[in-house]
């Protein structure tokens, strides 16, 4: 099996996704030639030609709009948003467009074509506006749906699974991961579900969960807990919008603790929805009250970045809070 | 008033062309058909100084990323005399709102080379207080917003300030500066339609150096430039040389005349080239040849008004060399103390979200603090600027 990145393997899933449909069009800014900031458009453009991916004028609200109206015409648009950051110029699209197409128009009409890809996440020094985590805003949303993956392996097959969904997908790429997740991941097609989380590691004592890079962190703070006797659960839901409460329940409900973990801020995080599901289904078997680890409610940060982080020391307290409370 | 035709007519724009505004030759030389510029000795001197400093700090800044000094940097570098010459027409108390690459208008108001440094190294002493990348510079005192990464907001933002400044009759303007990739969002068009609806003193200045990042003008509109978009909004235009530092001089300057006299918008688009890559993360060989560039170079804006001064004799070899020397050790010598300097202070990550610190954040910066100090080594910044040697009640009644 080939080796790939990150970067490497949502290049493939797209590659795959156009030779397999001629819909399938890929757009945004520097997405032509020079194959994306991040490169993850690579040589799409010679292969496919300018008129199936290419350079969009910088306009955000315009490229998705585009999309729309692309999407809804039936073709199969692949949108990417350089920054997650930059994506608030195109809310409206998004939110009240996007979303809400199938369902305005009694199913005349609607936009499932549509795949938006876009890097979030800090730790790569990127201060305010190149490390956002807006997942929150779009879970918030009927109609969309929001998917997350954590590493090359994840990424091709949801992604592939994310064109060919007749939902709009917003896919959120965490950048931190882009070069420095290495895995190996089949050359063949195949997807992976969205809507059912993946239960990376079983354990008994607790369960934490988590999306994205933050799979990452909670990992190396398992294994600090996991040296200190405490048995671990981990959880990573993959997909925000929808999410597997089922699966999430029934782990709490073996282990009767739960610690999730996003690098948003707390305050109407997606961690506080989790919460709150997982507390009335779980109720009488919790041991310990919910604990979330997460961003501060401020904006991201730069030199003080590391401080602001939920990393794994900081996971790794909440998961010993969680068990001796 | 309605005209009728009985005809269809189509029309594209292309009746309409607009000329380049243009003073000095490639080779220094005022063209003999324009009209002699206003500028006075002293002035071009601090204008030429600001040009030479800002391609030294970004030469020297540079390579500064290279070695891993600093984590980013973005030149201005083949923009000097559109940035510089625009800022050198408006008075100095003028409002100026800048996309990222105009570290040049900040140099000609007389940041400090020590002031560039802390923000470039976020440190204690960053107006920005450590939060923003390097190169998103701001200062109060020179009249300069502090820069905002989403490209183009601050486009309506000017029209608005200037409203402002209408309102209170203070017979200031705002100049906003801009680059054609980011004239392609909405916030652009809103911004001109507002001014011209409300006659608003506003300078819309667009930097069209041909690429944004890696796509190039033809990628980014189809008509001629930014400059046609303004007969939509009935809204004064004009096209200027942007590496000919009279030409830029001279449109702005009468531009701040119909802004601050006549209360209207005007845009400008300075014709100009970007020499260097984006920033010090892009490079420029995957999207355009060296040809392209050695083209531009030729047309170097430093060089053009240098040969102007020196021409006039308001310049001499030998204060090129001084004073190259001189800024390139100021540069050297000021990075290294702002290197030097402590980060922010723990409390800058929760200071000036709101007015004041609220009851839920203040708590969840007190978990953080007890945190630090149970980790001291796995924060050094943070723990830096706690005394670990105390550990408060305050600080351990721990949030969530
Ligand atoms: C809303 C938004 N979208 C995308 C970006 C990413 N981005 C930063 S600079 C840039 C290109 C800007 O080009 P242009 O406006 O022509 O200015 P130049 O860099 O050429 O000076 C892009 C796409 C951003 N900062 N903000």
């Amino acid at each position: 099996m080939p080796t790939m990145n990150m970067l490497q393997a949502i290049n493939n899933a797209l590659d795959i996704a156009m030779a397999e449909d001629e819909k399938v069009i890929c757009f945004g800014e520097d997405v032509g030639i020079f194959g994306g900031v991040f490169r993850a458009t690579s040589h799409l453009q010679e292969k496919y030609g300018k008129a199936r991916c290419f350079n969009t004028p910088l306009v955000e609200q315009g490229i998705i709009g585009f999309a729309n109206g692309l999407a809804a015409q039936g073709s199969v648009p692949v949108a990417e948003i350089q920054f997650a950051d930059y994506i608030f110029p195109a809310f409206d699209q998004i939110v009240n467009e996007t979303a809400k197409f199938r369902y305005r128009s009694g199913d005349l009409f609607n936009v499932g074509g549509l795949t938006i890809r876009t890097p979030y996440g800090g730790g790569i020094a990127g201060g305010l506006y190149h490390s956002q985590s807006p997942e929150a805003y779009f879970t918030h949303t009927p109609g969309l749906k929001v998917v997350v993956p954590r590493n090359p392996y994840q990424a091709k097959g949801l992604l592939l699974a994310s064109i060919r969904d007749p939902d709009p997908v917003l896919f959120l790429e965490p950048k931190r991961l882009y070069r420095a997740a290495v895995g190996e991941v089949p050359e063949d097609d195949y997807q992976l579900p969205i809507g059912e989380a993946e239960i990376i590691k079983e354990g008994s004592d607790i369960t934490l969960v988590g999306w994205g890079a933050q799979m990452e962190v909670i990992g190396k703070a398992v294994e600090l807990a996991e040296e200190q006797g405490i048995n671990c659960e981990v959880i990573d839901l993959r997909s925000l919008l929808p999410w597997d409460a089922d699966t999430v329940a029934e782990s709490v409900l073996k282990t009767g603790r739960l610690v999730v973990s996003h690098e948003a801020p707390l305050t109407g995080g997606f961690a506080g929805e989790i919460a709150a599901t997982i507390q009335s289904r779980c109720f009488l078997y919790l041991e310990s009250p919910i604990a979330r680890v997460t961003g501060l409610d401020t904006p991201f940060p730069l030199v003080l970045e590391k401080e602001y982080l939920p990393d794994h020391l900081k996971i790794f307290e909440a998961i010993r809070e969680s068990v001796n409370f | 008033m309605t005209q009728y035709a009985h005809q269809p007519v189509f029309l594209t724009g292309d009746e309409f062309s607009i000329p380049t505004f243009s003073l000095l030759s490639p080779e220094g030389e005022p063209y003999s058909e324009g009209d002699a510029p206003t500028l006075e000795k002293d002035h071009a001197r601090r204008i030429y100084h600001a040009m030479l400093a800002t391609r030294i700090l970004d030469e020297r800044m540079l390579a500064a990323q290279r070695q891993g000094r600093l984590s980013f940097y973005m030149q201005c570098t083949g923009e000097e005399a559109a940035v510089v010459g625009a800022t050198a027409a408006l008075d100095d108390a003028d409002m100026v709102m800048a996309q990222y690459r105009e570290q040049g208008a900040l140099m000609y108001r007389g940041f400090s080379i020590d002031e560039f440094m802390n923000q470039l190294f976020g440190n204690e002493l960053d107006y920005g207080k450590g939060r923003q990348m390097p190169i998103h510079y701001g200062s109060r005192k020179l009249h300069y917003m502090t820069i905002s990464s989403p490209l183009a907001t601050q486009i309506p933002q000017a029209t608005g300030y200037a409203y402002g400044q209408k309102m209170a009759g203070d017979g200031h303007c705002t100049l906003t500066f801009f680059g054609e990739g980011a004239a392609s969002e909405g916030d652009f068009h809103a911004a001109l339609n507002m001014a011209s609806v409300h006659q608003v003193p506003v300078i819309f200045f667009c930097r069209n150096n041909g690429y944004a990042i890696s796509t190039p003008a033809v990628e980014q509109f189809a008509a001629d430039g930014i400059a046609p978009r303004a007969f939509g909004y009935h809204m004064h235009v004009i096209r200027v040389d942007g590496n000919d530092i009279l030409a830029v001089y001279e449109a702005t300057r009468q531009a701040r005349e119909i802004a601050v006299e006549r209360n209207q918008p005007v845009l400008i688009e300075a014709m100009t080239y970007r020499l260097a890559a984006h920033s010090s993360s892009d490079d420029p060989s995957g999207y355009r040849s060296k040809n392209e560039e050695e083209a531009w170079r030729v047309k170097d804006p430093l060089l053009r008004m240098q040969k102007w001064l020196l021409a006039k004799g308001w310049w001499s070899e030998d204060e090129e060399a001084n004073e190259q020397e001189s800024l390139r050790r100021e540069v050297l010598d000021t990075m290294k103390r702002a290197e030097k300097r402590s980060p922010p202070p723990l409390e800058s990550l929760i200071s000036d979200v709101y007015a004041d610190v609220t009851p839920a954040l203040q708590q969840q910066f007190d978990h953080l603090k007890q945190h630090i100090r149970r980790y001291p080594e796995a924060y050094p910044r943070g723990a830096k600027s706690l005394d670990l040697s105390v550990s408060t009640d305050a600080d351990s009644q721990g949030g969530e």
